[in-house]
Formats: structure tokens, C-alpha cells, sequence
């Protein structure tokens, strides 16, 4: 296979001794599930079936389309994910605005603006769930202290709270991850531009505007797709502060899916559902990667 | 906080004898309220850990308790085998952070230097598969685990682990080895090194401080996963942190025991802070440099 005579073929050679064992780790655990999900879709596998795997052909995705305990689960990661995503982005660009500036103690506000996304999503659901909590949780005696309600509010017995709640915990605890990226793209925007500019007689909102933002997009997009991907797939965040609740408002495709296969031993159709939310996240990703491509190519051609 | 009317009005006049330092101010209330965002809801956590249960449960809250007790800490270690779970914990992040590098760092290595054939499609694949979520996962997972007989057994989670935290070693070390300087493989080259033992003698206490980094974010994310840890894994002497706590329940569903979860919370979170605590440079690298180089 490789012309070990030459240079460039020996080094052939060692480059691919060198990628093999990754490579295959990497295909054992993402390559070959992926696949079998594709191939266990066109079977029915549930207890109707004994567990034993028939064939049957498209089934389980025409009854996807009329599954509308999917279609709702769909739409409510849609608005998980678009809220989350959009509230992150805000907080995380302001948060790597302030810190950005020069103030005392600068090391130290940085590493507690990582802290919460350091930690374990599932502890930290829990500590949310005990923060919403209906009847000893802080938020309620906040609210009651100052008289904005009367009685303490049933945060995660209400769809619309509830879904409030798990999209604020998921700020919470992802934003620190898209102010480190931003941060880091600030970092890097020579402070020339912004003397120049101001030179000019440019306010700092034209600064923000004219230079940091156009110089930012790269990064924010990035920060995007991946918050973006992670939001889409989101499980141990619900799984433990609503368990998908109440009455499914919550319920994420993630859930859905667990759910599916867990508890009611639906293998083929839990596989159509994954085969979907895969085709859907790679289309998620093609478009991002296209808009990257793009801006990339505009960035560097006119410098 | 003391402006008065007449200062204010001198704004205009840029060269203001006591001009108040608005930016300051502002920066300064803009930090604290970042602090306490970021900050405020563990340390609720904590508090609540240390509180008697009559105070946990005190309406209106009790926000400075007069009594504090470790007996949620005691609980967890006395009726359940919490130290299992930390031991579970750390040694599945430990190996699987360990592999993951001896995988990883010869691979990342390879392709920022050998330009192998199909390098870039690999790159290119690499970094789709890190927006994976594990639900994409768990499904074909599971078969594999039951064939293998691998339910109930560490493994089921160090190659999960180890393979979910590849893409992420392998674009950090990649953009650290390309940034090292070509003459050293080149005098290496000259003194008759092969490219393993380059790699082995020359590069690998280079890139010490890159191995650190990523060490670093791997075990984070090994520690904190959860989906293969409830799904895989059973029996109870065998559950890491993440699990064992969301599955701490009371006898009945009306009687949660928020002390202990608390406290549970506070144990499986401590690790974490501590690594962030020592190494937020690190973790700032290598984030970026996973992401953003990628």
C-alpha cells in the first residue's frame, strides 16, 4: 500500500501506524452506533416483537409523522435550544465585555466566571431543581420577600415555568463556556484598531459596532455551532430537574428518545428517531460550517 | 453613589478638576453582579449542605443559619457507599483520560506534521463528531456493551469516555505541535532518531505542559458525564457522582432529602472547583484552542 522506497512514503507509513488506534476508537464508538442506528431503523424491534428484530422497511418513520408525542418534543428543543443558544450569546458577549476590562482582582472574577461550566450538569440540575423548589426554594422567598407574588409559585409544575427554569439552569451553566471562547477573541482584536478609530471620532457604540463585533463573528459562530449541538442533544440538565415534566412540556427529543428505548424497549423505533436527530444536526452543521466558509473567505480577502 | 447634581452637569467640560469615574463604577458593579451570578447558586448549595433540616425547611428561608451540622456528609458515607462513587468517579476519568492522550497525542501528531493521505477528511470528521450528542450514541452503545458483556463493568465507560474525548485531544495537541518549531524534529532527524523514538525521547516532555492542558479538559468531561454512566451502569458499588446523586431519593417522593443532595452536590462538584481553581489558565488554553483552531 505504501511505497516504503521514498521519503514521503516511509513517512506515509508512520503517519497512519500513528492514526490507526485513535481512528478505530473513534469509529468502535461513533462510527459503528451511528450506523446501526441507520440499519435498526427499517426494523421493527420493540415487545410487540418479542425484542426480536422484523423488518420493516420506512415503518418507523411513517410513524414518526404521526407520532405527536415526537412532533411536540421537536418543538420543545427548538425553543430550548433558540432560547438558550440566543440568552447565552448576550450574556456570554457582555460577560466577555466586562471581562475584558482592566479591574482589580481580574484573575480571580475570571476563573469564578468559569466555574459553572466546570461542573457536572447533572449535580447542577439538582442544585436548580432545590432553587425552584415549590415550597422551600429560594426564588419563592425572594419573589415573597418583595411582594412580587403572594404565594409561592409551582416553578417546574407549570409547563411554561418549568420550561423557563430548565432554559434559565442551562444559561447558567453554558454561558461561562461562550465568554471564555469570545473572551479569547477579544483578546486578540489589536487595541490600534480601537485608538484609530477613536482617532476618528468614533463613539464606543461604533467601536462595538465597526470593530468588535465584525472581528468577534468568528468566534461567536463557532461558539454557536457548538452550543448549538450540545442545546439540541441536551439530557442530563432535564432528565434531572423535570424528568421531561410536567405532562411533557419539557421533554426534550433526547428524552424522547431514552425514554423510548429505556422504558418502553422500542429499539427500531428509538433508532429512527436517533437517525433523525443526527440528519438534522449534520444539516445544522453543514449550513454553519457553509456561513464559517463564507465569512472566512471575506474576512481574508479583504485584508 | 454620592453624585451630586453639580458634578454631573460639569461633564461636558472634559478636563474636570473631580470628575467622577463613571467607567469605574459601572465596571466595577458589572463585576460583582458576574461574581454573583456565577458564584451564588453553588454557594447556595453549599450552605444548604451545612444546615439543619428544620432550617432547610424553614418557611420563610433561612438565609444565615445559627446551627450548622455535617450530618448530611455523615449520611452519605454512613448509608450509602459514597466513597465508592467518588473512587468510581475518579478512576474511570483517570484511565479514561490516560488513554485518551496515549491515543490521542501520537494521532494529533501525525496530522499536523506527516500530511498523511485523507488527513484532512479525518480532521474534517473529527470535528463533526464532537457536536454528537451521547444520545446519538447510547442506542448502538448498549448492543455493543451486551454483546460484549461489558454491562456492569468499568469498561463500559472508559472506552465511551475515552473515545467521546478524542476529537477534543486531538485538535488541541494538533494546534500545539504545529506551533512547535521544525528544526528540532529536523537536527532530531539529522542525529538518526526514527520518528518514534522523536516522538517518544525529544517531543513527548515537550509537550508536557499541552498534555496537562488536555488532560485537564478530558477528566472534566469524563467526571461529569451522565447518560453512559445511568444507562450502562447498575449496580450500585459500580455508579459514579453525576448518577448516584440525581438517584438519591427519600422513601417516598414526598419526603426528598434536599441535606443530602446538597451534600452530594457539594462533594462531586469540589474536585472540579479545585482543578479550576489551579489551572484556569490551562482550561481557557485549551478550550480556545480546541474550538477555535479547529
Amino acid at each position: 500500500m505504501f511505497n516504503t522506497k521514498t521519503i514521503r512514503g516511509r513517512e506515509q507509513r508512520t503517519a497512519w501506524i500513528l492514526i490507526v488506534p485513535a481512528l478505530l476508537m473513534l469509529l468502535f464508538v461513533f462510527g459503528y452506533p451511528i450506523l446501526r442506528a441507520f440499519w435498526l431503523s427499517l426494523f421493527t424491534q420493540n415487545l410487540g416483537t418479542r425484542l426480536q428484530p422484523v423488518f420493516s422497511g420506512f415503518d418507523n418513520y411513517s410513524r414518526m409523522a404521526g407520532d405527536g408525542r415526537f412532533w411536540q418534543s421537536f418543538w420543545v428543543t427548538i425553543i430550548f435550544t433558540v432560547s438558550s443558544v440566543v440568552l447565552e450569546l448576550i450574556l456570554g458577549l457582555a460577560i466577555a465585555l466586562i471581562l475584558n476590562q482592566k479591574f482589580f482582582g481580574r484573575g480571580l472574577v475570571r476563573t469564578s466566571a468559569i466555574i459553572p461550566w466546570a461542573l457536572p450538569t447533572a449535580l447542577i440540575g439538582l442544585a436548580w431543581a432545590w432553587i425552584f423548589n415549590d415550597q422551600f426554594g429560594i426564588v419563592n422567598d425572594i419573589l415573597l420577600r418583595l411582594g412580587i407574588i403572594n404565594t409561592g409559585i409551582n416553578w417546574l409544575g407549570d409547563p411554561t415555568l418549568a420550561m423557563f427554569a430548565v432554559i434559565f439552569a442551562d444559561v447558567w451553566k453554558t454561558t461561562p463556556f461562550i465568554s471564555i471562547l469570545l473572551l479569547a477573541g477579544l483578546q486578540s482584536i489589536s487595541p490600534d484598531l480601537y485608538e484609530a478609530h477613536s482617532i476618528d471620532g468614533a463613539t464606543p457604540w461604533q467601536n462595538f459596532r465597526q470593530i468588535t463585533l465584525p472581528l468577534l463573528l468568528p468566534q461567536i459562530l463557532i461558539a454557536m455551532l457548538f452550543r448549538f449541538a450540545q442545546a439540541f442533544g441536551v439530557f442530563d440538565l432535564i432528565q434531572v430537574m423535570t424528568g421531561g415534566g410536567p405532562g411533557g412540556a419539557t421533554e426534550v427529543v433526547s428524552l424522547y428518545i431514552y425514554s423510548t428505548v429505556m422504558r418502553y424497549l422500542d429499539f427500531g423505533y428509538g433508532a429512527a428517531l436517533v437517525v433523525v436527530t443526527f440528519l438534522l444536526l449534520i444539516l445544522a452543521v453543514a449550513i454553519a460550517s457553509l456561513l464559517l466558509n463564507k465569512l472566512r473567505a471575506r474576512t481574508s480577502g479583504t485584508t | 453613589m454620592t453624585a451630586t447634581p453639580e458634578v454631573v452637569s460639569t461633564t461636558p467640560r472634559q478636563a474636570g478638576g473631580a470628575k467622577i469615574p463613571w467607567r469605574k463604577i459601572l465596571t466595577t458593579i458589572a463585576v460583582i453582579l458576574v461574581v454573583i451570578f456565577c458564584l451564588a447558586p453553588v454557594m447556595w448549595q453549599v450552605l444548604t449542605s451545612f444546615k439543619v433540616n428544620e432550617d432547610i425547611a424553614a418557611v420563610p428561608t433561612v438565609y444565615f443559619p445559627t446551627r450548622y451540622t455535617l450530618d448530611h456528609y455523615i449520611e452519605l458515607f454512613v448509608r450509602r457507599p459514597f466513597w465508592r462513587y467518588i473512587l468510581n468517579s475518579a478512576f474511570v476519568s483517570i484511565v479514561s483520560t490516560a488513554l485518551a492522550l496515549t491515543l490521542g497525542a501520537p494521532a494529533s501528531y501525525a496530522l499536523a506534521r506527516l500530511r498523511p493521505w485523507g488527513g484532512k477528511v479525518i480532521l474534517a470528521g473529527i470535528l463533526i463528531v464532537t457536536l454528537f450528542p451521547g444520545i446519538l450514541l447510547f442506542i448502538g452503545l448498549l448492543e455493543i456493551i451486551q454483546q460484549l458483556g461489558w454491562g456492569n463493568n468499568y469498561l463500559a465507560l472508559i472506552v465511551p469516555y475515552t473515545a467521546i474525548n478524542l476529537p477534543l485531544t486531538i485538535l488541541v495537541l494538533r494546534s500545539f505541535f504545529e506551533q512547535l518549531p521544525k528544526d528540532l524534529e529536523d537536527s532530531a532527524r539529522v542525529d538518526g532518531y526514527n520518528t518514534f523514538q522523536m516522538l517518544w525521547q525529544i517531543l513527548l516532555p515537550m509537550t508536557l505542559p499541552a498534555l496537562v492542558t488536555t488532560g485537564i479538559l478530558t477528566f472534566i468531561f469524563a467526571w461529569n458525564e451522565f447518560i453512559f454512566a445511568l444507562t450502562f451502569i447498575t449496580r450500585e458499588e459500580l455508579k459514579t457522582i453525576p448518577v448516584a446523586a440525581a438517584q438519591l431519593g427519600g422513601a417516598s417522593v414526598f419526603e426528598i432529602p434536599y441535606g443530602p443532595i446538597a451534600a452530594a452536590t457539594v462533594l462531586g462538584t469540589l474536585p472540579l472547583v479545585l482543578l479550576v481553581l489551579f489551572f484556569q489558565r490551562k482550561i481557557v488554553q485549551g478550550l480556545t484552542a480546541g474550538a477555535v483552531k479547529g
